[in-house]
């Protein structure tokens, strides 16, 4: 039998593919048009985003930035269109200032700007491997720097303050190969601390008679805006990553009392809504203390946003621990490292890359949470949206403010969110 | 049993400290600024300006205590409190007075363990609705939603009148005034109460005022005065006369504009000479000087200068005087003599 199978011998030259298959229109049928169902979905779809924005661009689209009341706001669009729905942007000319810095001395604006800028310095180190390493050494001066900043006072009580965490430096260093761990640990945090209770207002006020250098005093009542919502959620999200970590450590832990003070704690405050312990934080607390203590209001937020955090931190980083494989710790063992040494060289490192996502989140929460401060009298921005509702002039214009919040957050929000991406991205194993 | 024990110890430490305390005149004169409660922002009684200076009928009370006590009406420290923190932060010390649209009632005064100082606003709960409702007498309004702020008398009243009245309606709680505003403005409820002075505010700045319609039934009493602690009468006395000397000014004919003629002479008026020092010695009864209520007067003006500057027909609240003219003038002002 002859076989007549045909074999080309030569190549065909190539073609382009069919129009209908390639650039805009290829696109559009492979993803809008596939299928008769498809297709009606995407006419749907367009036509509801076009309704969308047919109604949204010109709404945004006024020319109203330089208007000096709603009702005259009222009257360039009725001007425009014919009738008054349009938005009123003069209110955010005249008020942005109030919305980002709240009632801070417009004369020296400068201060928390110039905190912003030394914070992010101090932060890129730890987020971006190519920043130099020396920005580092930014990293134990800033907050000293920058409670003095936004606060102001004599300079002497942030430097004093400082000395303490030198001295307790200095304590462990010259320790560290004499006594053993606990004595160490204690030592190099009590010696700050009988500093800071102690020594550092008498030392500082002391100086400060004899080189006096201050700068101008900002009370707290002052901060507003995104500032307090910043100097809230910040401080609270770099102090209960490592409380949260404890914590979490604490929870696994073998020793009993260790382990029911963290479980009890982190049960507790979970336990509690955030507005709760802010109404402690603002009332019940001042009626505990004797009156004319000057607790910081501020300072209390502060302290219950932490703890309120650093219990679902620690949640967070136990889902981690949790999620590591027991050869881990077995390794570890093995090799004969010390409970620290494991946790700082192996278990971290790999429990916290896990965690990243939930981590993320739930700073980017405590961020958001921070609004909630309006409910005691505090004015964030959305607390100052009814400062500003109350002036006549602009009673009314309620969409405008709440944008303007929503896009100050969300500036943040989106950049964490996008951070915590590049950084899993990064870490991914190549196996 | 422990934990008994230790909350019994810091409600002792709390109660001794609350009682040993300095006076709060002595503690207003050591600090050097006066911490006044004011609200979050109500249109006309208290708000910070652009330029964060606070302005507004409560606020001028409050520049007033400063002017008599420390020489200076800008000597205030403004706590904004809201509906729900406002009597915590007084009895906690955390303000010396309050002065936040908050209206005077038995309870409060009675078993809040507060102290009011006379009205400096006579209010009434009011109603608004939708023109388009056909609604004329709050008592058509039967199972009508009703936007309404908590914490506050005006949640109260209604529940009250709605029962007086056999009548069901459906309430929408919000935490804040500007909030019930925008619910009812966006149809989320029929009706919009809160005090017919800020029912009137409201209405004047929505886009088509003569769509909405105010009903004619006033349902409550709402006397709004300054507020202390009580238990401190001497500093009580000065938040009392302070608002006395702003009434009896008007009264009396003495403006911002000519305090300070009358007060450099005796006048033909005993009662204006005793009142600004010139005669007797009333000022040191208080534990202030002589001077004090021209301080006061040159603050901000006399009540009548204060409500035209921030409530009168001329702004854009727009407020009559109605019940709060002088007895004179056939309103409920009535200051006691200066004697």
């Amino acid at each position: 039998m002859r076989n007549v199978s045909f074999v080309r011998s030569e190549m065909l030259a190539e073609q382009t593919p069919p129009l209908t298959s390639i650039g805009v229109i290829g696109w559009a049928r492979e993803n809008l048009f596939n299928g008769w169902f498809n297709s009606i979905l995407t006419v749907i779809s367009l036509y509801i985003v076009y309704s969308f924005l047919s109604f949204l661009i010109p709404w945004v689209l006024t020319p109203t930035w330089k208007a000096t009341s709603l009702n005259e706001c009222r009257e360039i669009n009725t001007a425009l269109t014919g009738h008054h729905s349009g938005a009123c942007w003069g209110v955010i000319t005249e008020r942005w200032p109030q919305f980002i810095f709240g009632f801070y001395d417009r004369s020296i604006l400068w201060r928390p700007i110039l905190v912003f800028v030394l914070f992010l310095a101090t932060i890129a180190p730890i987020l971006f491997e190519r920043v130099p390493r020396k920005l580092f050494l930014l990293g134990p001066v800033f907050p000293f720097l920058a409670v003095w900043l936004l606060w102001g006072g004599s300079i002497w009580s942030p430097v004093f303050s400082f000395l303490g965490l030198v001295l307790g430096y200095l304590v462990w260093r010259s320790l560290k190969e004499r006594v053993n761990a606990v004595i160490l640990l204690l030592s190099s945090i009590g010696v700050p601390i009988i500093w800071w209770m102690f020594l550092t207002e008498p030392a500082s006020g002391l100086l400060a008679e004899i080189i006096p250098y201050e700068i101008q005093i900002l009370p707290s009542r002052d901060f507003g805006g995104l500032l307090l919502s910043l100097t809230i959620g910040l401080t609270a999200i770099f102090c209960s990553l490592p409380i949260g970590i404890f914590l979490a450590l604490g929870r696994q832990s073998d020793l009993l009392i260790v382990k029911v003070l963290c479980v009890w704690f982190i049960e507790f405050i979970r336990g509690v809504p955030l507005i709760t312990l802010l109404f402690v934080a603002s009332t019940l607390l001042n009626i505990f203390m004797p009156p004319g203590t000057n607790f910081d209001i501020i300072m209390r937020v502060v302290i219950m946003v932490t703890l309120f955090s650093s219990a679902y931190m620690a949640e967070v980083v136990r889902g981690g621990l949790a999620g590591l494989d027991s050869g881990q710790y077995e390794a570890a063992n093995a090799l004969g490292f010390s409970y620290w040494k494991a946790q700082r060289l192996i278990i971290m490192p790999q429990a916290l890359k896990i965690s990243i996502p939930g981590i993320v989140s739930n700073f980017i929460g405590v961020l958001k949470d921070t609004t909630l401060v309006s409910v005691i009298g505090l004015f964030d921005p959305i607390g100052l949206t009814t400062v500003v509702l109350a002036d006549m002039r602009w009673n009314g214009v309620y969409w405008e403010l709440n944008v303007f919040v929503a896009l100050c957050f969300f500036v943040f929000c989106f950049s964490m969110s996008r951070y915590s991406m590049y950084l899993e991205r990064k870490l991914r194993k190549e196996n | 049993m422990k934990k008994s024990l230790f909350i019994g110890a810091l409600l002792a430490l709390g109660m001794a400290a609350t009682t040993s305390g300095a006076s709060t005149l002595e503690e207003v004169k050591a600090r050097g600024t006066l911490n006044c409660g004011t609200s979050t922002g109500v249109a006309g009684f208290s708000l910070p300006d652009a330029n964060n200076v606070y302005q507004g009928f409560d606020v001028a009370i409050c520049r007033g205590i400063a002017a008599a006590v420390l020489g200076d009406p800008m000597a205030v420290e403004f706590v904004p409190t809201t509906g729900k923190t406002r009597f915590t932060a007084l009895s906690s010390g955390e303000v010396d007075v309050l002065s936040r649209t908050t209206t005077w009632t038995f309870s409060r005064d009675v078993d809040l363990k507060m102290d009011f100082h006379g009205v400096n606003y006579y209010d009434g709960q009011g109603f608004m609705v939708p023109r388009s409702l056909g609604v004329t007498s709050a008592k058509d309004l039967d199972g009508a939603t009703v936007c309404i702020q908590v914490g506050t008398t005006t949640e109260l009243n209604l529940a009250d009148f709605f029962r007086v009245n056999g009548i069901t309606y459906e309430p929408v709680p919000t935490e804040k005034s500007s909030e019930s505003r925008s619910l009812y403005q966006a149809e989320a409820c029929d009706v919009y109460t809160t005090d017919a002075s800020g029912l009137a505010s409201a209405r004047s700045t929505f886009a088509d005022p003569s769509a909405h319609v105010i009903l004619p039934e006033i349902v409550s009493k709402e006397p709004l005065g300054p507020v202390t602690r009580h238990g401190d009468n001497q500093w009580g006395d000065i938040v009392r006369w302070t608002l006395n000397a702003l009434i009896s000014a008007e009264e009396l004919g003495i403006t911002q504009a000519n305090v300070a003629e009358m007060a450099a002479a005796p006048t033909n008026n005993p009662e204006i000479n005793r009142m600004l020092g010139t005669e007797g010695n009333l000022g040191p009864m208080l534990g202030l000087d002589k001077d004090w209520a021209h301080r006061v007067i040159a603050a901000e003006g006399n009540y009548g200068e204060i409500f035209e500057k921030y409530l009168g027909v001329n702004t854009q609240i727009g407020l009559e005087r109605g019940l709060n003219a002088q007895w004179t003038d056939g309103g409920l002002l009535y200051s006691p003599p200066f004697r």
